[in-house]
């Protein structure tokens, strides 16, 4: 099979840097994305939002809005279908509940959107968006997740909500999901065991804050249809969730996905994507939503926050013996991604460690009066591999064992079972391999744990490892068309959507691989649901596996038509013919015809069109495995944190490109960072959500992140595309267990609870003393 | 009412309003390269230059502008497509939208950089170090690439454009 056998070197395009397909628009500001697309008459759409946390609207006047010149409608919920949806971008049946109207009477968080304003201009709308008067009735809201569950004051107590999959969710306990599993008598054994910890861990929302902000804009086409070009990640599930919004059929629906600047999960969600189609498929006119940065921090689809209560037990040798993990999170107004990441929490932390006797995982997902939760890169295994790695960092500690050390007793291996892990068994696995690598890049054994600087400072080391998946299993659907045009140029059609991450790019290059031919003989497709073939979309770190072996099945389809195609215009069986890319050669005979040709002739007096399309889906999503090392240096007056160097090694498999993977793991490394020292989403007493701005949501800038060191240790999956698994998500689960271990190494303080502020070590810092 | 400059080396009338902000008049006459990322500016998408210095343009009237030389990304197309072309090798234009701010800013460095070399007469002073660097570019925000890629862009233009075929030092040697 094509992609399965060949040796790295032998590769052409497969495992070489070569520049996205895209980058040449991209680096000269060429007008390619939602925004720069927009027709200019395109009514400017805008949102009138909650100042309260919980409240029902009593009365709605929206005339004196109506009446400002310019204004063409403004919508309130008595516009709006009363059929409940989820905005979350998953396969149908979606696990996340349908809680959700385009409007609403109830107001759940503050920037719950209570109406929507349309008009021919910017000034005009703003204007009329002030002039909605709403009379409100104030309600007391939710706001702490420890207290959501049973709570009497209900989130979502409608009687249209529904819950389409059997995830325990119940609206009438606050209840998005709640789940247990596990393997062996998990009280026994950790009742048994001679060194146990046991500790509560907090993670807090995060923003993607990616720099493309939610847009869209709508249109009617020719045929009447509702044209919708958006920043998405999901264009078929836009597709279905927009049906369901509006309830119309899907068929009066297309979906074009431009150039995306960013995702990182959020555009998962389709948070802008209803509001400009409401107003276009009622009013007949284009329409765009262009969502502010303020609106984009506090209205949007970040992480959820989780709470994560740990045991880990372990011999006196230094075997973990168990693990019980108990997660919940807090999914906020809607459950957008609610049942689903809490899951990886576990499924993605207790199989790292792979010789326990014993585990439990079990979860409550609840709704609050804040805003709705989504998809954050790492999905719920961000969270989870804080608190486990973070749990077996102070177990060692207590062992007085190195934290490498520990864990090089216990890290999952190539051919073990993972019983946390649905039992797949790990096919491929470096992450030994991972973590020699990295403690060699730091200097671990010289500088563990932590060496003074002289000058007030101290430097410290930590340590973390990370797992995710490639896809769902028995769920992630990729399929490819190919055809070949004259001249003998192919068409690369793909579902999978292209965020900057360069799907676009290594799909091309597996085709290019695979079809023996030239980058520049494909031309590659991005997505429009009316042409493309179907994809579940960039999500879930299953374009390069799952889209992968689309593009291989596709391209051994394709040859094998080419193949026949051939011997026809040749006058031989097809068993004497062979396809080196460029020429079709009877092998008896020694005569040829080009593929060029071949292009060419099936445009004339033909009766089978020369492409193919396979799709894929797998059983199995084979992890990608990876280890970090943090230094951190610690100023000992004022407990500030700062990141002096970051060792990161990575098992994903062949890297298809390596220059777009490493650009990958710097970025998810830097964001992790951001998670562990800076980012948090503020609320106060009454919801209202502080962390409105890039002044109070501080990403990192290049003078945070020290140095970010990043190298690949790859196995082979066999079942990858030429041995390929994921590489996208994985890489943001060790920075902030790593660097809270380097905290740790370095100043004897643990935050258990992110970010991991000066404030917060310098009170640590002062306990200790007084100890 | 009518502002006149200079945009992209070409004489500009427009009719904007007293409170219009440059980055919209901009975007407005074509120039779809500049973005907007936060209304706060603290991300730098919205960098052009102004009489040949960075500046954002969410934070300038347009008014402001009358009788002066604006410059975008779409005015520097040749020199943003050389440097583009190292940003690309490494991966680092990444999605792109921050690109174009990005790069406005590299070519300003490199060129304030310049200057200065030709001021004092020391070759040297041509080349920002890495801390220099990323002072300089620290407003222009990244979400993508956690700016390993970018340096490495920045590094590798700087030593194949100077030819001094040696790299970019961590820090200069402080001088008398």
């Amino acid at each position: 099979m094509i992609g399965s056998s060949e040796k790295l070197s032998d590769l052409s395009y497969v495992n070489h840097p070569v520049p996205k397909v895209d980058s040449e628009s991209l680096v000269t500001g060429k007008a390619v994305y939602t925004n720069d697309l927009a027709p200019s008459d395109c009514l400017i759409v805008k949102l009138v939002r909650s100042p309260h946390a919980h409240a029902l609207i009593q009365e709605i006047d929206t005339a004196r809005a109506e009446a400002v010149p310019g204004i063409v409608c403004v919508l309130t919920y008595k516009d709006c279908p009363d059929k409940r949806f989820t905005l979350a971008g998953q396969t149908y049946p979606e696990a996340s509940p349908y809680d959700r109207l385009i409007l609403d009477r109830r107001m759940r968080f503050v920037g719950d959107a209570a109406a929507i304003v349309a008009g021919v201009s910017e000034e005009a709308v703003k204007k009329a968006v002030k002039l909605v008067r709403i009379k409100y009735e104030v309600l007391e809201p939710v706001l702490d997740f420890r207290k959501a569950k049973d709570n009497p004051i209900l989130v979502h107590p409608e009687d249209n909500w529904r819950s389409l999959c059997n995830v325990g969710a119940d609206n009438k306990r606050n209840l998005c999901a709640h789940g247990e599993c596990g393997e062996g008598d998990i009280d026994a054994v950790i009742d048994s065991c001679d060194y146990v910890v046991d500790r509560v861990y907090h993670t807090k929302a995060n923003q993607q804050a990616m720099m493309e902000t939610f847009r869209t804009y709508t249109y009617l086409d020719t045929y009447g249809r509702l044209n919708v070009v958006s920043s998405t990640q999901v264009p078929f599930h836009i597709r279905r969730i927009l049906g369901n919004a509006l309830d119309i059929p899907k068929h009066k629906i297309r979906v074009i996905k431009p150039r995306i600047g960013g995702g990182f999960g959020a555009k998962q969600t389709s948070v802008s994507e209803i509001y400009p189609a409401i107003v276009t498929w009622k009013t007949g006119r284009p329409a765009k939503i262009i969502f502010t940065r303020e609106e984009s921090l506090t209205a949007s689809s970040p992480r959820h926050e989780m709470e994560m209560h740990v045991r880990v037990g372990a011999d006196k040798e230094g075997r973990i013996r168990g693990i019980d993990l108990h997660t919940l999170s807090n999914t906020g107004a809607f459950g957008e991604h609610g049942p689903t990441t809490v899951g990886l929490s576990g499924h993605k932390s207790i199989p790292l460690y792979g010789r326990t006797d014993a585990f439990r995982f079990t979860y409550d997902v609840v709704y609050t009066n804040v805003m709705s939760s989504g998809a954050y890169r790492g999905y719920g295994a961000t969270q989870g591999i804080f608190a486990v790695e973070s749990a077996v960092n102070e177990l060692a500690e207590k062992m007085g064992m190195d934290p490498t050390v520990l864990r090089e007793k216990n890290l999952v291996r190539e051919g073990q079972v993972m019983p946390a892990y649905y039992n797949e068994r790990t096919d491929s696995c470096a992450l030994d391999r991972c973590l020699a690598r990295a403690k060699e890049m730091i200097d671990w054994d010289r500088k563990y744990p932590c060496y003074d600087c002289g000058n007030g400072k101290v430097r410290g080391v930590g340590v973390a490892m990370a797992m995710q998946g490639s896809g769902i299993s028995h769920v992630d659907t990729g399929s490819v068309a190919i055809k070949v045009n004259d001249d003998g140029f192919y068409s690369l059609m793909v579902g999978a959507t292209d965020m900057g991450t360069g799907c676009d790019t290594i799909l091309a290059q597996m085709a290019a691989e695979c079809l023996e031919c030239s980058m520049d003989d494909i031309i590659v497709h991005g997505v429009d649901t009316d042409i493309s073939p179907y994809d579940t979309g960039s999500y879930a770190s299953s374009t390069t596996y799952v889209t992968g072996m689309a593009v291989v099945k596709t391209c051994e389809t394709l040859r094998e038509k080419i193949c026949a195609t051939g011997a026809g215009y040749l006058g031989c069986s097809v068993e004497d013919v062979q396809f080196d890319g460029v020429n079709v050669t009877n092998l008896k005979t020694g005569e040829s015809i080009s593929r060029k040709e071949i292009g060419n002739k099936v445009m004339c007096f033909s009766n089978e069109a020369l492409s193919a399309s396979e799709a894929f889906s797998s059983p199995t999503s084979p992890p990608p495995f990876m280890a970090g090392i943090a230094e951190v240096e610690i100023d000992k007056e004022t407990g500030t944190v700062e990141m002096v160097d970051y060792a990161a090694v990575v098992d994903c498999g062949t890297v298809v490109n390596p220059a777009l993977a490493r650009v990958q793991v710097e970025g998810g490394i830097a964001q992790g960072i951001g998670m562990a020292l800076f980012e948090d989403i503020v609320y106060n007493e009454k919801g209202k959500n502080y962390s409105n701005s890039f002044m109070q949501y501080k990403i990192p800038s290049r003078l945070d992140v020290g140095k970010i060191r990043v190298e690949f240790e790859s196995s082979y999956e066999p079942t990858g595309p030429f041995g390929a698994k994921s590489i996208g998500e994985i890489v943001i689960n060790t920075p902030a267990p790593a660097i809270s271990n380097a905290v740790q190494n370095a100043a004897g303080v643990i935050v258990r609870e992110l970010p991991i502020t000066a404030e917060k070590v310098y009170w640590g810092m002062k306990e200790n003393a007084k100890e | 009412m009518e502002v006149r400059f200079i945009l992209n080396q070409k004489q500009v009338a427009v009719d904007a309003a007293p409170d219009a902000v440059l980055m919209n008049v901009l975007r407005d006459l074509g120039c779809k390269s500049v973005k907007c990322g936060c209304e706060t500016t603290n991300c730098g998408l919205c960098t052009v230059w102004i009489d040949g210095k960075s500046r954002l343009s969410c934070s300038v009237l347009a008014a402001g502008v009358e009788g002066h030389e604006v410059t975008t990304l779409e005015g520097v197309e040749q020199e943003a497509e050389e440097f583009g072309r190292f940003l690309a090798k490494e991966g680092a234009e990444q999605c792109g939208f921050c690109s174009p701010g990005f790069i406005m800013n590299v070519l300003a460095m490199m060129r304030e950089y310049e200057e200065k070399a030709e001021k004092s007469g020391r070759a040297s002073d041509a080349v920002p170090d890495v801390e220099e660097i990323k002072e300089y570019l620290a407003g222009n925000l990244c979400r993508c690439t956690g700016y390993m890629g970018q340096l490495r862009a920045i590094q590798n233009y700087m030593a194949e454009k100077k030819m001094t075929g040696e790299n970019v030092p961590e820090k200069k040697e402080v001088r008398a």
